[in-house]
């Protein structure tokens, strides 16, 4: 990575700073349960995603679509670990109260999340990562496809509960509830998400991420020049298939409740749509876009789903459903004439700055 | 003793033999180069040197060790480094960045520093260019950039597979001084080339590969005045 200046590190230490104050004032004075913070909330969640994705599809190029498949296997973890003992009878009801009956608190169960969907990524990544580019997305997501199907699978039941919902489980406010952070759920998920993408960006920014990338542009020069091309590969879906469980967890804790079959494929192509709007190779390019898309998705364009009038003037086509059609074309245009996203590979904090003098700053 | 010796290689794709059987040796400090027609073998030469295709008969000796079922990883590390054909530098990389990865394998700090100096020294345009992505450079400086990076593992003998390819002869000319220029300086190095008549007139050693087979050596004068050599390979009656 080239060396940010020490104007460049201050101006990228403001504006987290900024986006943490920012988030705790609009969770104090809009209330938790307002518009913006469901934004705030869910882009966060979906920032951490895209990013995680990005690390295996923009900076290693493997096209994987398994996001789905790791987000579900992470959530379900958290969700089925965390259940309280007192309500286990009640959510397990069809299935003898499961067969789990042990508890535990968030933190390790996040982290558990996380080390699951690791491991279901190791074992896959064995047979998978051998296949080149568009076998690899057909296995990947198969696999999604196939972990969806089994979660649901009644032999499972009593640990997963099968089609049903689960619920009760700790959840951004109830975690939050009687400690000093009280209410501030933003800055809690903010605080998490940030953490994780820090590690993202340590790791892509080490000689391991150098070599994902180099990987990425040329495999073979990569292998002449000595890189494992398995071991990496393997290393960079592993790391990416962590933080999809991580952040599948925080989706179910931001969700309050949970079933398997919301997991579905779709929700790996928007996370997909996400990492292309932002830019393939572009961190702050995929945490920018989550936002926006989630936003769009959840609040701007809504009112394209009713009815709405100029004055005495119906306008014609807006009702149910023609949010989605706007929202596509939105991103055809992004696909069109944003070509490399709205980001390219490059980073907020690596733009160049312009001097007086005319030079280019060395970024 | 040879620095590296190559018996009886063989290597086959899916049953179709590319190589059938090459002998050749290679003496430390020697530029020592293959030439022949495309789909002769030299690039599986290369390639199975560097443990990058699996070999199926034979064996290549470096050091005095057999290498012959060794992994590229080690190969590299042991000093034998690969410049690719068709330069393949990482476009979106930096020119250090590129550099760096020549020393991924290595893990003294203090000496990467000290040759991606002395890569520097040696061509000045790669340090100009330093913060430049790789696919910004024209196809010369990407060729000394993919010398550079190969060096940055360094190597006891330098692999290059047809370095001239696809550049101006003017550009040609830059890269065989370059070759000279490092062999002046004590590196070995194995080289593969169209540009028969370039290739030859550095070399101290040549061998003609044949679909498969090496067919003629001699030192580079010698072949460049041999009339089959002349005639099928030098355009020159």
């Amino acid at each position: 990575m080239k060396k940010m200046s020490k104007l460049q590190t201050a101006i990228c230490f403001a504006v987290v700073v900024l986006l943490f104050v920012g988030g705790w004032l609009v969770e104090k004075y809009a209330g938790t349960s307002s518009m913006a913070v469901t934004v705030l909330q869910k882009g966060a969640v979906y920032a951490l995603l895209a990013v995680s994705m990005n690390l295996l599809n923009g900076f290693t190029g493997l096209f994987s679509l398994g996001q789905a498949g790791f987000m579900l296997v992470g959530a379900y973890t958290y969700a089925v670990l965390t259940i309280p003992m007192a309500k286990r009878a009640a959510i397990y009801q069809y299935y003898g109260g499961g067969a789990l009956q042990f508890t535990m608190s968030f933190l390790p169960a996040l982290l558990l999340a996380g080390v699951v969907a690791a491991a279901f990524a190791a074992i896959i990544g064995f047979p998978a990562l051998r296949l080149k580019s568009d076998y690899l997305a057909i296995a990947t997501l198969g696999f999604a496809e196939i972990i969806r199907a089994a979660v649901q699978w009644d032999v499972l039941g009593p640990v997963t509960n099968g089609s049903n919902l689960l619920k009760t489980y700790p959840t951004l406010k109830s975690i939050l509830k009687g400690t000093f952070m009280q209410g501030n759920t933003v800055v809690f998920v903010f605080f998490m998400v940030a953490v994780c993408i820090g590690i993202i960006l340590l790791v892509i920014n080490s000689t391991y991420g150098r070599a994902f990338k180099a990987i990425r542009d040329d495999e073979i020069a990569a292998e002449a020049m000595g890189i494992n091309l398995f071991k990496h590969k393997q290393m960079a879906f592993i790391i990416s298939s962590f933080f999809a469980g991580i952040g599948g967890a925080l989706l179910a804790m931001y969700q309050g409740s949970l079933q398997a079959n919301a997991f579905k494929s779709s929700m790996t192509y928007e996370i997909m749509l996400m990492v292309v709007i932002g830019g393939m190779g572009s961190v702050s390019g995929s945490v920018i876009a989550s936002f926006l898309f989630i936003a769009c998705q959840e609040w701007w364009l809504r009112f394209l789903d009713e009815t709405q009038f100029i004055g005495d003037f119906q306008i014609p086509l807006l009702g149910s459903g023609f949010r989605m059609v706007v929202f596509s074309a939105i991103i055809m245009v992004v696909v069109l004439f944003f070509r490399k996203g709205l980001m390219g590979d490059n980073e907020l904090w690596n733009l160049k700055l312009p001097k007086k003098n005319g030079k280019k700053v060395k970024a | 003793m040879s620095l590296l010796k190559v018996t009886d290689l063989k290597v086959s794709y899916g049953g179709i033999d590319a190589l059938r059987g090459i002998s050749f040796d290679v003496e430390e400090g020697e530029i020592v180069t293959l030439i022949g027609a495309n789909g002769a073998g030299k690039s599986t030469t290369l390639r199975a040197i560097s443990g990058l295709v699996k070999t199926s008969g034979g064996s290549i000796f470096y050091d005095g060790r057999d290498i012959t079922s060794l992994g590229t990883q080690r190969i590299v590390s042991d000093g034998i480094a690969l410049v690719p054909e068709g330069r393949r530098v990482f476009d979106n990389l930096t020119v250090k960045e590129n550099l760096s990865i020549g020393a991924y394998l290595r893990k003294d700090k203090a000496e990467i520093a000290e040759d991606m100096e002395h890569v520097f020294t040696l061509f000045p345009r790669l340090k100009e260019r330093e913060w430049q992505l790789a696919g910004t450079l024209s196809g010369g400086e990407q060729q000394m950039l993919a010398v550079g990076r190969a060096m940055m593992t360094r190597p006891r003998i330098l692999m290059m597979d047809e370095p001239s390819l696809g550049l101006a002869p003017l550009v040609v000319k830059e890269i065989f001084n370059i070759i000279k220029m490092l062999n002046e300086t004590g590196m070995t190095i194995l080289l593969i080339e169209q540009n028969a008549n370039a290739a030859l007139r550095c070399a101290h050693k040549a061998y003609v590969l044949e679909t498969g087979r090496i067919t003629m050596s001699g030192t580079g004068v010698e072949l460049m005045q041999d009339p089959r050599v002349k005639d099928a390979y030098l355009g020159t009656k």
